[in-house]
């Protein structure tokens, strides 16, 4: 059985992943900013146009030499996007956002002297497609983020959990909480489970929360797949 | 082998420093020596239900930090010796405490007691985490209830990633007692019932604990359930979970406190 959930212009929300440049100041700070104007004097530009990000981990600033950090590099002309490792309680609304779970795509070599200001950083090859089994149960409060392919759960998902995969997201037990399938675009994944009573489904960027479905489904082992801008539910008996 | 257990639930109010009580009055009865932990600083009660408020000198605070010695703050129980109390500080705060001296200090009450239970504060900030960090044992306490139910499976995920035991790769074991439990309303549907929690849960069933006046007629003269009315029916449930975690298979029951025929004809006393 399939009925079209009634939809509505919504707001859609796409995963995207960059390639971004990582800084990562070491202590003493003096010394690592003598160094990073050597480069900077070797290729000028570099860093010009560049989305770059502040791993200040190795730092542990207070908010003071924070903001103290970021104005020398706005001195030097290069803007950060997003902080790394930075505490929240050090963290100002001016400041740059803070980042987290970044993949690691090795060192970016810095180019020649005679090199000026080179082009974007090309696009990383895609990741070879990769599912993600969890053996067992997600409790509430985690949120389990695999953007390169599917994710199975041989368990539930608890109120308040959180699965966000990149392609389909199969679940043996129940779904109670968030199911976030094909979030860097992929229309055609899909959201199994075996007893549905979700608090939120989303495909490519598409929600439905637990309202907007009704008890029509409730309990009961479903698919959900996308079909154009609808969301459909089917029972799978 | 000493035992490190913690008493958790997430949310407040669910009975977490009354079956800490109830649960060291019951090990104690059975001949463990055992010592009960308030990590509640700032929001200490575990004295007031154990009764000796009177007797705070020294708390964990003061020996976390060296200022005092371990046997000078430990409470030892009046009504049974073998049942201790280190108090929480009511005028610090949970930053307090420090990892480090947490660890120093239960490792030397490894030394002198069976069972150590570390009486958790509501929330899963600091003095949660510090409290729940070395235990071998949890015991979950839940109230049929939705909201305390998703708390209690956040705590499980905690339990399962952040205790010293998860990140050596190991588990802390797990138990769910279920607090505050009334059959009649579970089954008017007016509150979860027994299977619900267990099935949203899926960690083993310690105890049910049934919802009775006998729990806060305790608390109000400062003593434990299981000290001040062990035949009760709260007080008989402490008992079984007790025996439980000791490894013991007692059969799943919820007592209850009501009366008999004749009980109901003479329950009143005469006038």
């Amino acid at each position: 059985m399939t009925i079209a959930v009634r939809t509505r212009p919504s707001l859609r929300f796409r995963g995207k992943s960059f390639l971004a440049l990582v800084l990562a100041p070491e202590v003493p700070l003096r010394d690592w900013l003598e160094d990073l104007d050597e480069v900077a004097k070797r290729s000028p530009g570099f860093f010009s146009g560049r989305p770059i990000i502040a791993d200040v981990s190795a730092l542990k600033p207070s908010k003071s030499e924070l903001k103290f950090f970021l104005a020398a590099l706005k001195m030097r002309d290069i803007r950060i996007i997003g902080l790394e490792g930075a505490a929240a309680a050090v963290l100002d609304a001016d400041m740059p956002a803070t980042v987290n779970g970044g993949r690691q795509a090795g060192d970016i070599d810095f180019p020649d002297l005679d090199a000026v200001a080179l082009p974007a950083t090309p696009a990383p090859p895609p990741a070879p497609v990769t599912a993600l089994l969890v053996e067992g149960s997600v409790r509430s409060g985690q949120s389990i983020i695999h953007t390169e392919g599917d994710v199975t759960i041989l368990g539930s998902v608890a109120s308040g959990a959180e699965i966000v995969a990149g392609g389909s997201i199969h679940i043996y037990g129940a779904l109670r909480g968030r199911a976030i399938a094909g979030c860097t675009g992929q229309s055609s994944a899909r959201i199994f489970c075996r007893k549905f009573e979700a608090e939120l489904i989303a495909i490519d960027g598409l929600y439905k929360t637990a309202d907007d479905l009704g008890p029509k489904f409730h309990g009961q082992p479903i698919q959900v797949n996308l079909d154009g801008d609808s969301i459909i539910l089917t029972t799978l008996d | 082998m000493a035992k490190v257990l913690v008493v958790t639930s997430g949310k407040g109010g669910v009975g977490k420093t009354t079956s800490t009580a109830a649960l060291g009055g019951a090990l104690a009865q059975s001949g463990e020596k055992v010592v009960v932990i308030d990590f509640d600083v700032g929001l200490r009660n575990l004295d007031l239900v154990m009764g000796a408020e009177r007797r705070v000198v020294f708390d964990l605070i003061n020996v976390v930090q060296g200022d005092a010695k371990l046997n000078q703050a430990l409470i030892r129980d009046k009504r049974i010796e073998n049942l201790s109390l280190l108090p929480a500080s009511q005028t610090r705060d949970k930053d307090a405490l420090t990892e480090e001296g947490v660890a120093r200090v239960l490792a030397d009450l490894k030394q002198k007691f069976d069972w150590i239970i570390c009486d958790s504060p509501a929330g899963i900030e600091r003095g949660a985490t510090l409290a729940m960090r070395h235990a071998d044992v949890a015991v979950v306490v839940t109230n049929p209830e939705v909201s305390s139910v998703r708390d209690s499976d956040r705590i499980i995920g905690l339990l399962d990633s952040k205790t010293e035991k998860a990140e050596n790769g190991e588990r802390v074991e797990k138990h769910l007692l279920l607090t505050r439990y009334d059959p009649v309303r579970a089954e008017r549907g007016e509150m979860l019932k027994v299977d619900d929690v267990l099935e949203i849960l899926s960690i083993p069933l310690l105890g049910i604990i049934p919802e009775s006046e006998e729990v806060l007629r305790a608390s109000n003269v400062g003593s434990p359930v299981t000290l001040n009315n062990p035949g009760s029916a709260p007080g008989r449930a402490y008992f079984d979970a007790a025996r439980r975690l000791k490894g013991e298979s007692v059969e799943m029951t919820i007592p209850s406190d009501k009366k008999g025929l004749l009980g109901k004809l003479f329950g009143r006393r005469a006038a």
